[in-house]
């Protein structure tokens, strides 16, 4: 009889938690002292891919750094529903000035911890994937360019989502949004445009980049406490899929963000100093096609008339990823 | 006003917003029904005994098994697994072997001598139990349970009806019949061997309030089949009961079986094992219509039986048959083709089905008997108030676990009925079908197999053909089970809460809503595994 390992855990490590597993290897959010560093009552969209994914984040920093995190928020989607006046939702520190400076203010917050001798409090900047794209972009690169100590995370929903969907550069060629409607003879936004900025802050060689997506809860958590680790810039891109401008069911977040990893659309790597250090592979490999179609931002690819050429353009794209990123699925191990 | 310049309001927090009032639906916790469950014959909760044993606590699980049946070892190995048929994890890699974990659970109590736990206070009533079979051991099982005395009556030398006298011993091993039925006997179920029971209102005035008929089906039926004075004709019941007695029956060199079911496999791997050069089986039909199970056919070829389908026996000659080829017509029934074929025979053994023997029954007003079956209500009562009957004698369906289930409802019903009340099932939940859950969330792993014996070994010693597992492997195969339709509190519902809104309550406990904030996205119903949350229209 071929040989079983014991350690086998029924769901593995896909499940939030596991009754089977001792209490140390839950994650973060299996816990009940866990921070929810964001709060309930937040006005977020039903299903908000942004909320969790900020609180998969931040609840990791603030275990991994015993609750010293102090933060700064780009203006968006996450800082427009967690701090209506007077009200916030945030249970930690946290600072909100401009769209595009968050990464700056974050290494202001940074040099003044310095002065005063505070090691052990940590700063973290996040923002939406237009402030970080294009509005915060300067202030980012500067950031990453000094090896100032801030671990910055970027929400990347694809959109200006809570000002009515407008384009960024982080939305994915094809996609409608109300600054790329879905008229004439290339309907959405356009081939060849935009930016993949995890691709970026690689290229400025600092000390840790990774990518994750809400749908591997484990894999991001691991990504952020590895962050805290390292002194120096860092840089965290999250995908968190947005029921509002993506036009999904607000019950398939998740489901989204696990079919753009699947489907190899969302790479989901980790490098340190520039160089990739690990990929997480796609477990049961999809077409394109499973992605798309659930989101109403692509319904114009399909119906009657499939536009099967731009289809097969996104495949492609989907294709170089994985070739790139080495995202082939593998066997399993348990 | 110590307030900062244009601040006017006290910094507050977002708890104020009770988002819950968004809410178009709500998720709600529910445990469904496993297909495994829903699919197993005696009632066995599969997925809660499962759930038991993933954690390593075999006793427990045995415990929670033994509720519907007392016979895990017997199980384990007799058992056709409907059950796995069912199992959803087909769907993602290969079903859990239930059966071998059962198998497990079964020889862990008999290795450790686990006992039933005390019965219910004694009521003073007492139900006569007509067989020792498993439908006889399981309504007696269940009857002392619940505080009745049960009392089992048994024709024969001892007990266990068909399983000790129509299953050969190299599926299931006698210790492990007898530990079972002695675990009955310590736990005060009362069996008189060598009662025949030839009149059941007669023997009912013997103190009883109720009965229950379990008799097996031990007569033969037969063929009419021309046969030369010298030629053996035999019964499958009786080989296979020879079997139990001192001298095994003499089939000599080449034996030919006629029939195609379980019992005519068995009858040949048996004759195989006693030292026949061959043996043949003789099926009118093929292979897709045997009622054989496939595995068992696929068995008995390994060990070297042969089959000659699509033919019947027309004469049993000195030392050989004549068999005639069939051809199926369109409605698939054999036709005779008139072609004509003689096979060396020593013994023909007629292994065309049974009866079980109603002659007790005579002369009980009230009772129906059609088509040798006695016909019951969905309370496994008869037409005379007060006598209850399952197993071979109730249906067609006849398997261990079929009678183990009929045995079990049949001690319930007679339970409610001799409260003066009438036996009503509890209404079955929805089937946890692979469509209500997220089975994306389940390691890869494939089924343990289990050990077989050599095949060598196989055609001449009548040892367990079928291993069992160790606890690693038995834990490993528990643990594949996705706990379909039942919270294995894995904590994504309470993870993956974009609001906060789940409350996790311990170990144990499972979860509950905090519907001050619950928004009702969905997401946690979504990204359940096991599907044990639903989404429901809120009312207004």
């Amino acid at each position: 009889m071929s040989f079983q390992p014991v350690k086998f855990y029924q769901t593995g490590t896909f499940t939030v938690g596991n009754r089977l597993l001792p209490p140390e290897e839950r994650s973060v959010q299996a816990s009940t002292k866990r921070f929810n560093s964001i709060n309930s009552g937040h006005r977020a969209c039903q299903g908000c891919g942004e909320a969790l994914g900020a609180r998969y984040a931040i609840d990791a920093a603030m275990e991994a750094t015993d609750g010293q995190i102090i933060a700064a928020n780009a203006t968006g989607c996450l800082e427009v529903f967690s701090t209506p006046y007077p009200e916030t939702s945030w249970q930690i520190p946290w600072i909100h000035s401009l769209f595009g400076n968050a990464a700056a203010v974050a290494t202001g917050i940074a040099a003044a911890l310095k002065v005063k001798g505070k090691k052990d409090v940590r700063v973290v900047a996040q923002g939406g994937d237009g402030g970080t794209t294009d509005i915060g972009f300067g202030c980012l690169s500067g950031m990453f360019e000094r090896n100032d100590d801030v671990l910055y995370i970027c929400y990347d929903n694809g959109g200006y989502m809570n000002t009515g969907v407008q384009r960024s550069s982080a939305t994915p060629a094809a996609a409608r949004t109300s600054t790329t409607p879905a008229v004439g003879s290339d309907p959405g936004n356009v081939f060849g445009q935009g930016k993949f900025l995890p691709a970026i802050a690689l290229a400025h060689d600092i000390p840790y980049v990774a990518t994750a997506t809400v749908a591997d809860l484990r894999d991001l958590e691991a990504k952020v406490t590895r962050a805290m680790e390292i002194r120096g810039a860092r840089y965290i891109h999250i995908l968190v899929p947005c029921p509002l401008g993506w036009g999904t069911a607000a019950h398939d977040t998740i489901r989204m963000a696990r079919l753009a990893k699947e489907t190899g659309i969302f790479p989901v790597f980790e490098a340190e100093h520039g160089e990739i250090k690990s990929v997480l592979a796609i477990r049961h490999p999809l077409p394109v096609e499973e992605y798309l179609k659930p989101q109403k931002r692509y319904a114009h690819l399909f119906g009657k008339n499939p536009a099967v050429e731009t289809i097969a353009r996104i495949q492609a794209l989907a294709d170089k990823n994985i070739r790139k990123y080495r995202l082939q699925a593998r066997k399993e191990g348990h | 006003m110590d307030k900062p310049f244009a601040i006017t309001l006290d910094p507050g927090s977002s708890l104020a917003n009770r988002t819950g009032s968004w809410r178009t639906f709500r998720p709600e916790y529910v445990d469904r029904l496993p297909p495994c469950n829903a699919a197993c014959p005696a009632g066995e909760n599969i997925q809660g005994w499962l759930f038991r044993a993933e954690s390593g606590d075999y006793e427990k699980a045995w415990r929670a098994l033994v509720e519907n049946n007392p016979l895990p070892a017997i199980m384990g190995r007799v058992c056709y697994h409907p059950c796995e048929g069912g199992c959803n994890r087909q769907q993602v890699d290969s079903a859990v072997g239930i059966n071998s974990v059962e198998r497990f659970l079964g020889d862990e109590a008999n290795k450790r001598g686990w006992k039933f736990d005390t019965p219910a206070a004694a009521t003073g009533r007492r139900v006569l139990v007509v067989g020792s079979g498993p439908a006889g051991l399981s309504a007696a099982y269940q009857l002392t349970r619940m505080g009745h005395k049960a009392v089992i009556h048994e024709a024969g030398p001892l007990a266990g009806g068909m399983m000790r006298f129509g299953i050969p011993k190299y599926r299931l091993p006698r210790e492990v019949l007898d530990a079972e039925i002695k675990r009955l006997l310590d736990f005060g179920v009362e069996i008189h061997l060598q009662t025949k029971v030839s009149n059941v209102l007669d023997a009912m005035m013997d103190g009883f309030d109720a009965v229950f008929l379990g008799v097996g089906a031990h007569i033969a039926k037969r063929a009419y089949i021309p046969a030369g004075d010298a030629n053996k004709i035999l019964d499958a019941v009786a080989v296979l009961r020879g079997m139990e007695g001192e001298s095994a029956p003499m089939l000599g060199r080449k034996v030919v079986v006629y029939g195609g079911g379980n019992t005519a496999i068995d009858v040949a791997r048996t004759a195989k094992r006693l030292g026949a050069e061959e043996a043949i089986i003789v099926y009118r039909r093929t292979r897709d219509k045997m009622p054989a199970h496939d595995f068992e056919v696929e068995e008995a070829l390994q060990e070297g039986i042969s089959i000659k389908w699509l033919s019947t026996i027309k004469e049993a000659g000195e030392s050989d048959i004549m068999v005639e080829k069939m051809a199926l017509d369109d409605k698939g029934f054999p036709q005779p083709t008139g072609e004509f074929e003689r096979i060396e025979a020593d013994s023909v053994v007629l292994a065309l089905g049974q009866d079980a023997d109603l002659s007790l029954l005579e002369n009980v007003p009230g009772l129906v008997v059609d088509k040798g079956l006695i016909q019951v209500d969905a309370a496994m009562m008869t037409g005379h108030p007060g006598v209850f009957a399952g197993g071979d004698m109730a249906g067609n369906d006849r398997t261990v676990t079929v009678a183990v289930g009929h045995g079990k409802k049949a001690a319930r019903a007679i339970d409610a009925w001799l409260r003066g009340e009438k036996y009503a099932p509890p209404p079955k939940p929805e089937i946890a079908t692979v469509e209500r859950m997220n089975p994306w969330y389940y390691s890869d792993a494939p089924k343990t197999v289990r050990p077989v014996l050599d095949i060598i070994r196989r055609q001449s010693t009548f040892e367990e053909v079928l291993g069992g597992l160790d606890e690693t492997n038995a834990l490993f195969e528990a643990r594949r089970c996705m706990s379909c339709g039942n919270c294995f509190e894995c904590d994504n519902c309470y993870g993956v809460c974009p609001d906060n809104a789940v409350i996790k309550r311990g170990p144990g406990k499972r979860f509950q809503f905090n519907f001050d904030y619950c928004k009702g996205c969905g997401i946690c119903a979504a990204e359940c595994p096991c599907g044990a949350i639903r989404m429901v229209p809120e009312e207004n």
